[in-house]
């Protein structure tokens, strides 16, 4: 079986069919995924500026990090859920949408940067913790992180739109 | 009814007609406008969180207004800015919806209440001699805006 065929099947499922058309419970799972934008990528892009010194310069970076990533977690874990149940109300459709297909890059890429700066540049954090200005490779780990999460945001809000299907 | 004509001549604006008529530009409008909001939401967030003994409460409060204020005043103006391009291109339909005019009454009351009980108790630091008055501070500037952004979602379902 192939991808398509698996999510043509996936579509058609009694759940898939029951969201796609229901009058409430639809429109609900997307505004929880769109208002928990502010929670997730609110608290990533405070640390983001954070990092490329514009703002909070005065507190600690490990400070940012310890206590508004938790919270971040938290709107990761609600966008996941609203997100797999979005698509599993029209996997074909998300499937052959090439912004869902770039939004996909952007999500894995977002999460390789973050995963390069909490293991190397961060590890050393106690060195850089209180200085406003923080090492080139944490600054850099900044940009690509609010450049990808406009990316991932940006195609996502371009899915409802089919111009090149 | 007073406000139909109005509606009716912003629609007819230049503005107005050059997005609906393009094909790409509500779309990228609507891009700018979820980014300001992911941006007003944190900057709402961090502070509010803060009221409510949540995130950075080790810092002072006020210090950390005073660094979420810039964020929060330019993500709302981009926010208005680009909601005004998008109503122009669709007024009709705002006028007819519901969710329309719940989002501006909240709009009015969420600005209202942060620019005016919000900002004093953040600038005079009184919350943390009344930490509960803080907290309702808090919950009653995440409700506002909570209901902005929800109501403001529903525009494109009823």
């Amino acid at each position: 079986m192939s991808l398509l065929e698996f999510f043509e099947w996936l579509g058609n499922t009694a759940w898939s069919v029951a969201l796609l058309e229901s009058i409430w419970v639809y429109p609900l799972v997307e505004t929880t995924h769109v208002l928990t934008l502010c929670l997730f990528l609110g608290m990533i892009a405070t640390l983001d500026l954070r990092l490329v010194g514009l703002t909070l310069r005065n507190v600690p970076v490990s400070e940012v990090a310890g206590r508004l990533l938790p919270w971040a977690f938290v709107g990761f874990a609600l966008m996941v859920v609203s997100g797999v149940l979005l698509f599993y109300s029209h996997p074909v459709r998300a499937f052959e949408n090439v912004f869902f297909r770039i939004k996909m890059v952007m999500l894995v890429l977002a999460g390789l940067n973050a995963f390069i700066f909490h293991t190397t540049v961060y590890r050393r954090v106690t060195e850089w913790d209180r200085s406003p200005v923080t090492p080139v490779k944490a600054r850099l780990a900044g940009y690509f992180s609010l450049m990808l999460w406009t990316t991932v945001v940006v195609s996502g809000r371009m899915q409802a739109y089919n111009w090149f299907n | 009814m007073i406000f139909l004509p109005f509606f009716e001549w912003c629609g007819e604006t230049a503005v107005g007609i050059a997005i609906r008529d393009s094909l790409w530009l509500f779309p990228v409008i609507e891009c700018v406008h979820l980014l300001a909001l992911a941006m007003l939401g944190g900057a709402v967030l961090v502070v509010d969180m803060r009221l409510l003994g949540l995130g950075l409460r080790r810092h002072p409060l006020a210090e950390l207004a005073r660094e979420a204020q810039p964020w929060l005043v330019g993500s709302l103006l981009v926010m208005l800015v680009t909601g005004v391009l998008l109503f122009t291109s669709e007024t009709l339909r705002a006028y007819y919806s519901p969710p329309f005019w719940w989002k501006m009454r909240l709009l009015l009351l969420a600005m209202l209440f942060t620019f005016t009980v919000r900002r004093k108790v953040l600038r005079s630091d009184d919350a943390s001699g009344q930490p509960l008055f803080g907290k309702l501070v808090a919950v009653v500037s995440l409700s506002l805006w909570f209901g902005v952004g929800f109501s403001g979602r529903w525009i494109a379902f009823y």
